[in-house]
């Protein structure tokens, strides 16, 4: 497909996509400039881009934005690697996840923000407790996903592997496995977006850089638009990690989307 | 030369029934079956009667109660490098391309990439579906699904292969196509095959003998030898023989169905 008939594909398709965030955008820029919102409490977005380029250009955007992107990431790993195993391993042994599931349940209704208080308490108000609450609030999604896509798998999979002579590692590592990626890659991406709200909730409290810190010291300081400004980029780490989970998630699973159009 | 023998073979469950009370549900006793090395044996008998049952006991993916099985005159193993099985709902690995989905038995016996690239390319070949090497299975139709499953099975020469009603889910046409197909693959090299369906003309087109069970007490009732020339072609359906060989069949299946109420379902 050539550029240009790409584009021509495409175009439409991604208008119509952002009808409404421009209609937002735009709704956003006109109320505090014709008075119906007080500018003080609400700055346009023209005027929150003005902040950003100003923060941009003091090196303090960067600053914050990767202080936040090394925590999220940080905390995402832990807890995918925890998740993964764990959720593995319950969803592989049937009578331990039996007995672990309302345990489970408990603690994923338990807010990673009502707990905070204790992880300070715990393990003090350094980086620790900051990772420990983005791990605890992506833990359970992750592991509550991989554990149902493990159970999910289909049966008969299993079974035509065991007449072929799979081992048991063949039949978990090459079977349930791969049948279980979809449901571990949705989980792992539920858990990159509860990371984006823990490592907010994080920086509020205790901390002295990343961009909770930023939004929560530009209100004190009455400094609005930058407050806006740090709001902002916190959408985009959001938006940002969830289109690379995207992108992995796809690589893994391309086998669902494929259409072969001959060699 | 016997590949796979079944003495008394008995397998119950435990259901629940109407009443919610757990209850013993005997689904196999006094099974007795002989099968030839290299032979095609057809099983036919009514739905529920313990057919898929025997066939998951062969393959390893279940346990007998008592009775015993010998394979190769060796009491039968769950593990085994020696079995293929071929199910109705195709069992294809979604996430692997179609010649993929061939290595898989090549891969667990260990062979190296190159070997068994040659071997799934020709069995891919024979199957007729060399061209679609590189597609996934939801790619496909469910004729051509089969087809794989079948070369996958094939592909690592197993001396034993059961197939639990492999072409129920196809079309009638597709269906005819895959019969003659198989006939000619196994013709070629004489594996034994365990064959369970509902039709008997695939039965008495295919086989060597056919089996009729009976249900509850699910047990061989009959065995009755398809003595129709090999190899087999298409036209052999419309034959003389073959229509007198069913007229036998539909007599002894009306006469057991006299002797025994419970043995219906099929005719
Ligand atoms: N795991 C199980 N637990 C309880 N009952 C079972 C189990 N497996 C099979 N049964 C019962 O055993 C009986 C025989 O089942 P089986 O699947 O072997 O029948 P079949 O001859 O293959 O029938 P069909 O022709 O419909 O496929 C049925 O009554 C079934 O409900
Ligand atoms: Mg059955």
């Amino acid at each position: 497909m050539t550029l240009r008939k790409r584009i021509l594909i495409t175009a439409p398709d991604f208008f119509s996509r952002s009808a409404g965030l421009a209609a937002f955008l735009l709704l956003w820029e006109i109320a505090p400039r014709i008075g119906w919102v007080r500018s003080t409490y609400l700055s346009p977005p023209s005027v929150v881009l003005r902040a950003l380029y100003l923060l941009a250009a003091r090196g303090e955007l960067a600053k914050h934005f990767l202080v936040s992107l090394e925590r999220v990431l940080i905390g995402l790993a832990v807890s995918v690697a925890a998740g993964c195993v764990l959720g593995l391993f319950t969803g592989y042994f049937r009578k331990v996840e039996k007995s672990l599931d309302l345990l489970f349940q408990a603690f994923r209704q338990m807010s990673a923000f009502a707990l905070f208080p204790v992880f300070i308490l715990l393990f003090g108000l350094g980086e620790l407790s900051k990772t420990i609450i983005i791990f605890w609030a992506s833990l359970w999604p992750i592991l509550l996903n991989t554990s149902t896509g493990v159970k999910n798998v289909d049966t008969i999979l299993v079974r035509s592997a065991k007449t072929m002579g799979a081992s048991r590692a063949y039949i978990f590592l090459r079977v349930i496995l791969p049948a279980a990626a979809p449901e571990i890659f949705t989980g792992i991406r539920l858990g990159g977006s509860y990371c984006v709200m823990a490592v907010v909730a994080a920086e509020m409290i205790g901390a002295n850089s990343g961009l909770g810190y930023l939004v929560i010291y530009s209100e004190e300081t009455f400094n609005v638009p930058e407050m806006y400004g740090g709001i902002v980029s916190l959408a985009v780490l959001g938006i940002g990690l969830n289109y690379i989970l995207k992108k992995i998630e796809t690589s893994f699973t391309s086998w669902k989307h494929e259409i072969i159009s001959g060699e | 030369m016997v590949k796979v023998q079944a003495r008394q073979v008995e397998r119950h469950f435990f259901v629940r029934n109407s009443l919610g009370k757990k209850e013993r549900l005997g689904v196999l006793s006094g099974f007795d079956l002989d099968i030839y090395e290299g032979e095609f044996l057809s099983l036919v008998g009514p739905s529920g009667c313990g057919k898929t049952t025997f066939l998951n006991i062969l393959a390893g993916l279940d346990d007998y109660d008592s009775g015993e099985i010998l394979v190769d005159h060796k009491r039968l193993e769950k593990h085994s490098f020696d079995r293929g099985m071929v199910f109705q709902g195709y069992a294809l690995f979604p996430w692997r391309t179609v010649r993929k989905n061939l290595e898989a038995g090549l891969e667990i016996r260990g062979l190296s990439p190159a070997e068994r690239r040659r071997i799934s390319r020709r069995y891919l070949e024979l199957v007729g579906l060399l061209a679609f090497e590189n597609h996934y299975p939801h790619q496909l139709s469910g004729g051509m699904r089969q087809r794989v499953a079948i070369a996958r099975v094939l592909a690592y020469e197993p001396g034993l292969l059961l197939m639990d009603e492999p072409f129920a889910a196809l079309d009638a046409q597709t269906r005819e196509v895959l019969q003659i197909e198989l006939l000619k693959i196994w013709e070629a090299d004489k594996k034994t095959i365990l064959f369970i369906t509902h039709s008997i003309d695939e039965a008495i087109l295919l086989s060597d003998r056919v089996a009729f069970m009976s249900s509850a007490p699910g047990r061989i009732q009959d065995i009755i030898t398809i003595d129709l020339p090999r190899p087999r072609t298409e036209e052999i359906r419309n034959s003389a023989e073959f229509a007198g060989i069913r007229r036998r069949v539909s007599s002894l299946l009306r006469n057991d169905f006299l002797k025994n109420m419970s043995f219906g379902g099929y005719l």
